[in-house]
């Protein structure tokens, strides 16, 4: 039986028509839409690699079944640069080493804008490895990440004074 | 894709959901969040024709303070245990224990209601509403019902859920005053399932228990009870050779087997560290405001 999902991705409205229900949101967003900037890595949410914004929340796109989602607004790593800008967590990943191999790097991202948004962190070091725990790294770039995460933090609190 | 072949559907009420399961006869599971249903599909652990999403049924949503105590919607996230004014208040047990639960992205979607007819042992809500003396309200074809904690939990992944029915919300009972309460685990990552964790819930007036109620998950089939522990507090005061007294008798409460991540005597010993832990802040605790 096909069923229809409705979802606004990187802010484009997009009607697709599933023919099996099986589809996790991670295979829509790679299989179907060729967004392959998400990752899969155990597709059993151990390592956080896909993890996109779903309504603005961080959530293992792997977990996730695609039709219960209908209606949703997702973000992907592909939704985060402002035109050829890059998002400031982004720039930071990239000024402080966060990633070897770079296959982590999109979820550990989203999971680092997430984590901001959230404001539980602040600038604390421990706090902020505590919330990037459901993201592995097999290269171990952890150090970097923190790092990123503590500068990008500073970066948005920054452009947030400028704007007010 | 790895899941054997199923349907899905949609449900808008509770009457419709359990319309849908009739029909199915018997071979559809309900879908909350999705995040062990999923996972266990993909390992065709499971097999139904049919999932039926109970994810936005409005019946099964939201926390509110009643007469009888803190009623939690079985949808509710483990996110929204976190960080929920009400919970924090009337039942800061469970808002300590969810800090643990997995990491801050599965517990944007994970369910309240689902952790719980899970029971997985070393799940840390089960072994807190035990604590708590929560009551499930639940409704199937035959109607509504309500089942005490004390009977909820069966055994291993069991509960007194029967096939087809769905668990609407969780009561909490209102708090009493002078209470202190506590939960601690040991996991070998911040977020993963723990070796073994405890809930403590103590009534402690002018320094001596005069209730305790003592919860460990990851030591056996269920969240365990430690009845001999709580009765060695009773009536004592809480204090430093009490709590020996109290961590010696709890090898007769638990007897972890062994199994492949840790010999069960390790288990029983983690758990009396942890008991200790536990109860040493507690004792260096003024109580609780409880706003009952
Ligand atoms: C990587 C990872 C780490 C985790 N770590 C932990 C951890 O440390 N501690 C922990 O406790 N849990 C952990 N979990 C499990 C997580 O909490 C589960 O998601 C949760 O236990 C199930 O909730 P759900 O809403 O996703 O349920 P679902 O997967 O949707 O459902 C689970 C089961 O419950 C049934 N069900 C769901 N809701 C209802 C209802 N209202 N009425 C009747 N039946 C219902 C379903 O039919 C199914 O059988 C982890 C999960 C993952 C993926
Ligand atoms: S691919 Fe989703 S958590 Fe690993
Ligand atoms: S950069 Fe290689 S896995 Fe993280």
């Amino acid at each position: 039986m096909t069923q229809t999902l409705q979802l606004k991705i990187n802010g484009s409205d997009l009607r697709l028509d599933l023919d099996d229900p099986r589809a996790t949101l991670l295979d829509v967003l790679r299989e179907r839409l060729g967004l392959t900037g998400t990752k899969k890595g155990c597709d059993r949410g151990q390592c956080g690699a896909c993890t996109v914004l779903i309504d603005g929340r961080r959530v293992n796109a792997c977990l996730a079944l695609a039709l219960s989602h209908d209606g949703a607004q997702i973000t992907t790593i592909e939704g985060l640069a402002r035109g050829e800008d890059l998002h400031p967590v982004q720039a930071a990943f990239i000024a402080d080493d966060g990633f070897q191999c770079g296959f982590c790097t999109p979820g550990q991202i989203m999971s680092a804008v997430a984590l901001i948004a959230e404001a539980e962190a602040g600038l604390d070091p421990e706090r902020i490895r505590e919330g990037m725990s459901g993201n592995l790294c097999r290269c171990a770039a952890y150090a970097g990440i923190t790092e990123a995460v503590l500068d990008a933090t500073r970066a948005l609190a920054l452009e947030e004074e400028r704007a007010a | 894709m790895k899941p054997p072949p199923f349907d899905y559907q949609l449900a808008d009420s509770v009457s419709q959901a359990l319309d849908l399961y009739a029909r199915s006869e018997g071979d559809a599971l309900w879908l909350a969040g999705g995040h062990s249903i999923v996972p266990s599909l993909a390992l065709r652990l499971q097999a139904p024709s049919l999932l039926i999403d109970i994810s936005r049924l409005p019946e099964l949503m939201g926390i509110t303070l009643t007469e009888e105590g803190l009623r939690i919607g079985a949808l509710a996230t483990h996110a929204q245990i976190l960080s929920d004014p009400l919970v924090r208040t009337h039942a800061p047990l469970l808002s300590e224990a969810a800090a643990h639960v997995a990491h801050p992205a599965i517990r944007n979607r994970a369910t309240f209601g689902g952790n719980l007819v899970l029971a997985d042992p070393a799940s840390e809500f089960p072994a807190v509403v035990r604590c708590l003396d929560a009551v499930f309200d639940i409704v199937g074809p035959e109607g509504a019902r309500q089942v005490g904690v004390e009977d909820f939990f069966l055994d291993l992944f069991t509960t007194a859920l029967e096939p087809g029915e769905i668990l609407r919300s969780v009561l909490i009972p209102p708090a009493p005053a002078s209470l202190r309460c506590g939960f601690d685990e040991l996991a070998r990552r911040h977020g993963d399932f723990a070796m073994v964790g405890a809930a403590v819930w103590l009534v402690v007036a002018e320094g001596v228990t005069t209730e305790a109620r003592i919860c460990f998950h990851s030591v056996g089939p269920t969240p365990m009870r430690a009845t001999l522990v709580e009765e060695a507090l009773r009536g004592r005061p809480l204090a430093a050779d009490e709590i020996n007294a109290a961590q010696a008798v709890l090898g007769n409460d638990l007897d972890p087997a062994d199994d492949v991540t840790l010999p069960g005597a390790t288990r029983l010993h983690l758990a009396r560290v942890l008991l200790g832990r536990i109860l040493h802040r507690l004792a260096g605790q003024t109580a609780m405001e409880t706003a009952a």
